[in-house]
């Protein structure tokens, strides 16, 4: 295994503020947009958007929540491992809003395919967009895009991209060796 | 923790402290399914389940069945009453007719004690025990400590006695294994005729008389007599055993504590436990309805999750 940077702490940090410039530019006041956080990985990256837009833009209060989309995952009794669960902040009703889903990775597509079922069944968001850090494009299982991304990383199927967003704000790639 | 430790689930002595963590903690995520809008979700929709009941229910068959439903699992039900039971057929045989229609899981309640443990034996499919005779009931004992969890914050050192009717009472044996398992201190109190003889040999304190006990706990699980179940005169009369040990507003007056009250249902208004204390505040009876179908959500869930697929 090894293990380079792909993104260091002021790249990271550029990549943020563009996005949340970004969002800024499309739903200006957030009078009618919320942000959603896609558990588990995508809370801390939700977080840190949200608290950049607040501080940048001088907002109020940015409407924001937490989702979990363990109950509609296609691979339930797929995996050796059981799916747990993990808590869903959502106490605002989303009707006739505009939502936007952020996660860490997009990969195959098939979690954002999930939240937006789970996401269904607590109303019907006027638009519903994808946030995503990062892009693994070229593995796609479904016809899913996002709509504001950090960058785009060329990986292979072995390979992990890890996200830390909480301790040393840097994101790294896993490669298997002996596939180099 | 990863998995349960056991693929079917019939009885609350052979689980984990762990196991019973993961289901506490799935059972609030279903909570808060339940007290959304729509109040159901997808993750079994694969999945058959058969409810046999070889016994009356009627809370413990709408929660199974109502927790199936919002997990979007198909429902077949079938009770002994209008069954081939009645022609001669046994158990095994039954229940491999009901699986080779494509079922996967299994709840079943029989009046046979390890009915559940023998047929999880002999057929192949995920067993859930919804009572066994006087054995174990694991999904109330679940439901209770579950409650107790949530009004109190941990059972971690709770007294908790169970009054009533031990002897034939499954819901004893199973809420003794649970709470025992999560640190809490277990009593039981009732007739010395009703409490069966080695009882002190699973750690648990006896009390004879109600104040008693009502002194020592932190919460009282009061208990219905069964009279189905008693073939010979194990106290004088139901007017007596209320006079002993039904619980009533005087005897929680007298406390200089404020007690959980408890009571898995069916209720014996004037018997066991008074109407005012029923409908008290204290009473946390209608929450430990509301909290069966979450806990029976988890349990389907983790159970149906870790078989292969």
């Amino acid at each position: 295994m090894s293990k380079r940077i792909i993104l260091d702490t002021p790249q990271l940090n550029i990549m943020l503020h563009r996005m949340a410039i970004e969002l800024y530019e499309n739903h200006s006041n957030f009078s009618n947009c919320a942000l959603i956080g896609l558990q588990p990985r995508g809370i801390a990256l939700a977080r840190k958007i949200k608290a950049l837009l607040i501080e940048e833009f001088d907002l109020d209060h940015v409407t924001y929540g937490e989702l979990d989309s363990t109950f509609y995952r296609d691979d339930f009794r797929r995996n050796e491992k059981i799916l747990i669960p993990n808590s869903i902040a959502l106490d605002f009703p989303i009707e006739g809003m505009d939502i936007v889903l952020i996660d860490d990775v997009l990969y195959t597509g098939r979690s954002v395919r999930s939240a937006l079922n789970a996401l269904a069944d607590f109303g019907r968001p006027a638009k519903t967009e994808l946030l995503t850090l990062i892009d693994r494009r070229f593995k796609r299982e479904l016809p899913i895009q996002p709509d504001y991304v950090g960058t785009n990383v060329d990986t292979r199927a072995h390979d992990r991209v890890i996200v830390d967003l909480e301790k040393e704000n840097k994101v790294w790639i896993l490669t298997e060796q002996n596939n180099a | 923790m990863t998995r349960l430790s056991s693929n079917h689930l019939l009885g609350l002595k052979n689980l984990t402290a762990e196991d019973v963590q993961l289901i506490f903690e799935t059972a609030d995520n279903f909570k808060a399914v339940l007290n959304r809008p729509i109040k159901k979700v997808p993750s079994l929709r694969d999945i058959t389940i058969a409810n046999v009941f070889f016994e009356n229910s009627t809370r413990t068959k709408i929660s199974f069945e109502l927790a199936e439903k919002r997990l979007s699992a198909d429902v077949v039900n079938f009770s002994s009453s209008s069954s081939s039971v009645s022609k001669g057929e046994t158990l095994i045989d039954t229940v491999n007719n009901i699986l080779s229609m494509k079922v996967d899981m299994v709840v079943m309640r029989h009046p046979a004690p390890g009915a559940a443990l023998f047929l999880s034996k002999n057929v192949d499919a995920q067993i859930i025990n919804a009572g066994d005779g006087t054995h174990e009931h694991p999904t109330q004992a679940l439901l209770d400590a579950y409650s107790i969890r949530e009004k109190l914050g941990s059972l971690e050192g709770k007294k908790v006695v169970i009054v009533g009717d031990i002897l034939h009472s499954r819901v004893a044996l199973s809420n003794i294994y649970c709470l025992q398992k999560l640190g809490a201190h277990v009593a039981v109190c009732g007739p010395p005729t009703l409490i069966p003889k080695h009882i002190a040999a699973l750690g648990v304190q006896v009390f004879y008389k109600l104040q008693d006990a009502l002194d020592w706990c932190d919460v009282a699980n009061m208990l219905r007599i069964q009279m189905e179940r008693q073939e010979t005169k194990y106290f004088p009369s139901l007017r007596e055993y209320s006079m002993q040990y039904g619980l009533t507003m005087e005897h929680i007056n007298k406390l200089s504590k404020e007690i959980t009250v408890m009571h898995p249902g069916p209720i014996n208004r004037g018997v066991e436990i008074s109407s005012e204390v029923a409908d008290s505040e204290q009473s946390i009876i209608l929450n430990q309805v509301e909290n069966g179908v979450a806990i029976r959500m988890a349990v389907l869930y983790l159970l149906a999750g870790q078989k292969e697929g």
